[in-house]
């Protein structure tokens, strides 16, 4: 857009061509300034929009999920609410973050968690207690008690594990995210 | 790239395009007085571009919308800096417009063939003030809050369907929710669309014909690019730097006691305290730009509902529409001139308008208040009964007329100083909602309201005024003793430091305790205590003195003196013996397991909170004065939260926390009173 081939529009006589090194001043000059006033509001509002990347969720805690009582040695998965501190923005809160599915083995003293957020694409994934599997309601991802996928099936991985522990008769759980349709379990952070 | 260019222009004409935009020829060369039509389009870019990052990050409902823009402002990186650009960009706008208008009329660029090209510059301007109302809401704080209020109110006088109106614009019959969601869509959508639309009219008609250009001309013609964008260019720069100044806010810079790192609060564009219909404040006031049409409606104070009929909606929508005649009126020199004369008379009055709005409000910084020293005492005297002022002068009719005039003097004196009295007690607000909105347990999801409704130090004096000023004082003894007593005289001890190792000292001291900061004014100054202290108190040792008064603080459990508390550990066990020698107070206190209650108050965990709560509740309990009770009111007589409590016991414990000098400060926050230790 610097080089007009001809400065005369529609109408009247031509301008007098000023020199061209005064012309590419006026034009420098013109694009220079012009270009600064425009960053200004664009750098501003750039930097407020990539605000989200400075922000890290803190690494999980072990949060108190049920009591062991609530969690019977049958071998059977029981959904239960993860609810914790949760800092939304301005707001800090107690509040569902999300549910997993906790399991404990005939006699054993230690649970089995599962984070109840599909890896395929996230959906919410149901347990099935006829059929005593996992299935996703959205794409029928399935998934054996223990997590392992029954192909054939969208999702490219297991359902995602979460560490958990027993501890004065309750079942803690660190509760975590993990990035979906990926072959590996990547935790969010 | 050529290749593609070509591809493109045969498919769109864009070379066409984009020359007809670049090389409008403009006769008599390039101009800096073409340059404010440009300015105000890159006002209005900057607006939409920071307008949309702002968006992104906005919430509007009653217990987001400060909140979010808390965390713009305070959060998130450069958010600040986009908030400031944003409002004072806005102010920009506004004085732009102005000087277009004036530029246009004064160059004749309304007249024949422009006509219609002006009357959309004038419906721009309605735009863009729209903009400016509806976003001085968004931020939901007191200031926008009242000020808009005061707006939406003035609809309610419009004839016939005034109340429906301002029901439709305010999204109910109250302000709420949906005040907020429909201020958005106008602010966001509906009249940037509109200004888009009668933008683009406006340029596409303007360059149909062309610059209305000023003879005689300075020099050869010109082409728009790059001649006049340089102009243009340098115009916005020159504008921008302006805003950025605003936006770093030197003034606060010099003013504020931290000056590095600066806090994000001080820079860019104010945030008040959140809205509170709750909490009045006297200090709503529009944006400057719009001071004149407030300060024309009191014009018509007393004039009723068709008085602010005329003063807020007929005579100004008079004023804009004949604005639009002015094109007419200019087909004949004659009336051009006339049309520049009623331009400028315009402006002049609304500069007059603003000055008097601003001196009405700030006339306090530039009146030397002793010239009203007299005034009082000849109020007090006089009152209004005109026989008796005329008595006080002795029929002087100059002097009488020189007290009426100062009197009104006065009476704006003192409007002022109210005035600035509430910014300044708004700004206290403002700052220390944004401390307790920065702790790391953030803002209740009830919205940042709460963190001032349930902070001590913002609601302990508010309610100390309301319920218990009228008979204590509260203040540092050192400033109402000796020639600056009170103007009235306390009828309750001063609550200053109550419980604290100093106040006790002092209420043990026979100098003190029947004054008026302690017993003198109350029906106790007659009573065993003062007897106690004057004939008994006198014989003891310094130094069992100062021990008692240790162990009995330490009661309080102050916060503030928990260090020396913790210090003076012997000294306290040596006291509480003492208060416990039954041939002392326990004659007549109960102090742990020693004594009786029933002839004086219960020692026992005296000045704690759970002790003052329960003395706020009903002095007249056995615990406290019982029969002895000097008048104080039990203002939470009934257990529980009844109906009948003058006071809810969640406002008794906010009053227990703020005397008691328990609020949060920041870590690095200098404590507001050290109470004096000894
Ligand atoms: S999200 Fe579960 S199968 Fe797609």
């Amino acid at each position: 857009m610097s080089k007009p081939s001809q400065s005369s529009t529609r109408s009247g006589p031509a301008a007098a061509p000023p020199t061209p090194r005064r012309r590419f001043l006026t034009q420098a000059g013109a694009l220079v300034f012009g270009g600064i006033v425009c960053l200004v509001p664009t750098l501003s509002g750039l930097a407020v929009l990539l605000d989200p990347l400075r922000r890290r969720s803190k690494a999980g805690k072990f949060i108190r999920v049920a009591t062991l009582d609530s969690l019977p040695d049958d071998g059977l998965p029981r959904q239960f609410p993860v609810i914790a501190e949760h800092v939304d923005a301005w707001n800090r809160s107690l509040e569902p973050i999300g549910a997993v599915y906790l399991r404990r083995n005939p006699g054993e003293l230690r649970a089995h968690c599962l984070t109840a957020t599909c890896p395929h694409l996230g959906c919410f994934v149901n347990y099935d207690d006829e059929s005593n599997t996992f299935k996703c309601p959205c794409h029928n991802s399935m998934f054996q008690v223990d997590g392992e996928m029954i192909e054939p099936s969208p999702s490219p991985r297991a359902m995602d594990t979460l560490e958990c522990k027993i501890e004065n008769e309750e079942v803690l759980v660190r509760f975590q995210n993990f990035y979906t349709g990926k072959t590996d379990k990547v935790a969010k952070g | 790239m050529k290749a593609l260019l070509n591809w493109l222009d045969d498919r769109t004409g864009v070379r066409d395009f984009v020359h007809e935009a670049l090389f409008e020829r403009i006769p008599g060369g390039a101009r800096w007085r073409y340059v404010w039509g440009s300015t105000l389009v890159f006002a209005f870019a900057v607006q939409a571009i920071t307008g949309i990052s702002l968006w992104m990050c906005y919430s509007p409902s009653t217990q987001t919308a400060w909140e979010s823009v808390y965390f713009i402002q305070n959060q998130m990186q450069g958010g600040w800096l986009l908030r400031g650009l944003h409002h004072f960009m806005a102010h920009a706008m506004v004085v732009l417009m102005a000087l277009h208008l004036m530029q246009v009329v004064i160059d004749g660029a309304y007249r024949a063939p422009r006509e219609v090209n002006f009357w959309l510059g004038l419906l721009l301007m309605q735009i863009v003030l729209g903009l400016s109302l509806t976003g001085y809401l968004l931020p939901w704080d007191q200031k926008g809050y009242w000020a808009t209020r005061v707006a939406t109110n003035l609809l309610s006088v419009v004839p016939v369907v005034g109340p429906q109106l301002q029901q439709l614009v305010v999204g109910g019959s109250d302000y709420g929710h949906h005040t907020l969601t429909r201020f958005f869509a106008l602010h966001a959508g509906l009249l940037p669309g509109l200004l888009v639309f009668f933008l683009a009219l406006h340029v596409a008609l303007f360059r149909r014909h062309g610059i209305c250009h000023k003879q005689p001309a300075k020099g050869p013609d010109a082409m728009f690019w790059p001649d006049q964008v340089l102009k243009d260019a340098v115009a916005c720069l020159a504008v921008m730097i302006v805003v950025l100044v605003l936006v770093a806010q030197p003034v606060n810079l010099f003013l504020s006691e931290h000056r590095w790192p600066i806090e994000t609060s001080h820079l860019g564009a104010e945030l008040g305290a959140p809205a509170d219909p709750s909490n009045q404040y006297s200090a709503a006031r529009p944006e400057w730009y719009f001071l004149f049409l407030f300060q024309f409606l009191k014009l018509f104070e007393g004039g009723g509902e068709q008085g602010e009929l005329l003063g807020a909606i007929v005579i100004p929508g008079l004023i804009m529409l004949s604005l639009f005649l002015l094109p007419f009126l200019g087909r004949w020199n004659l009336g051009h001139r006339f049309n520049v004369g009623l331009i400028l008379i315009l402006f002049a009055g609304i500069a007059l308008l603003t000055g008097a709005a601003l001196n009405e409000d700030y006339r306090k910084l530039w009146t030397d208040p002793s010239k009203f020293a007299q005034l009082p005492e000849i109020i007090d005297e006089v009152g209004t009964d005109d026989q008796k002022i005329a008595a006080h002068f002795q029929n002087d009719k100059a002097k009488i007329d020189k007290f009426q005039e100062d009197l009104i003097a006065f009476e704006k004196y003192k409007k002022s100083k109210d005035y600035l009295e509430a910014v300044e007690q708004a700004e206290t607000e403002a700052q220390r909602v944004t401390i307790l909105a920065s702790t790391e347990t953030r803002i209740p999801v009830s919205g940042a309201i709460t963190l001032l409704r349930n902070d001590p130090k913002t609601q302990g004096p508010k309610l100390f005024a309301a319920r218990c000023a009228s008979c204590h004082t509260y203040a540092e003894p050192a400033a109402t003793q000796g020639d600056a007593q009170p103007a009235k005289e306390p009828a309750a001890p001063n609550l200053f430091g109550f419980a604290s190792r100093a106040w006790l000292k002092s209420f043990l001291d026979p100098k003190h305790i029947a004054g008026p900061n302690y017993f003198g004014n109350t029906s106790h100054r007659d009573g065993e205590m003062v007897g106690f202290v004057n004939e008994t108190l006198k014989d003891w040792p310094a130094e069992e003195i100062q021990n008692a008064v240790m162990a009995l603080s330490a009661e309080a459990l102050l916060k503030r003196q928990a260090n020396e508390d913790q210090k003076d550990l012997s000294r306290i066990e040596a006291g509480r013996k003492l208060i416990a020698d039954a041939e002392r107070c326990v004659q007549c206190h109960k102090f742990h397991d020693a004594g009786e209650t029933g002839s004086a108050p219960d020692l026992t965990g005296y000045g704690s909170r759970e002790w003052l709560v329960g003395m706020i509740s009903n002095p007249r309990h056995q615990r406290f004065y019982g029969d002895n009770n000097d008048g104080m009111p039990a203002f939470a007589e009934h257990p529980g939260d009844s109906p009948e409590n003058m006071l809810a016991t969640h406002a008794i414990g906010l009053l227990v926390d703020w005397l008691r000098g328990e609020w949060y400060e920041p870590p690095d926050g200098d404590t507001q009173i050290e109470i004096a230790s000894e």
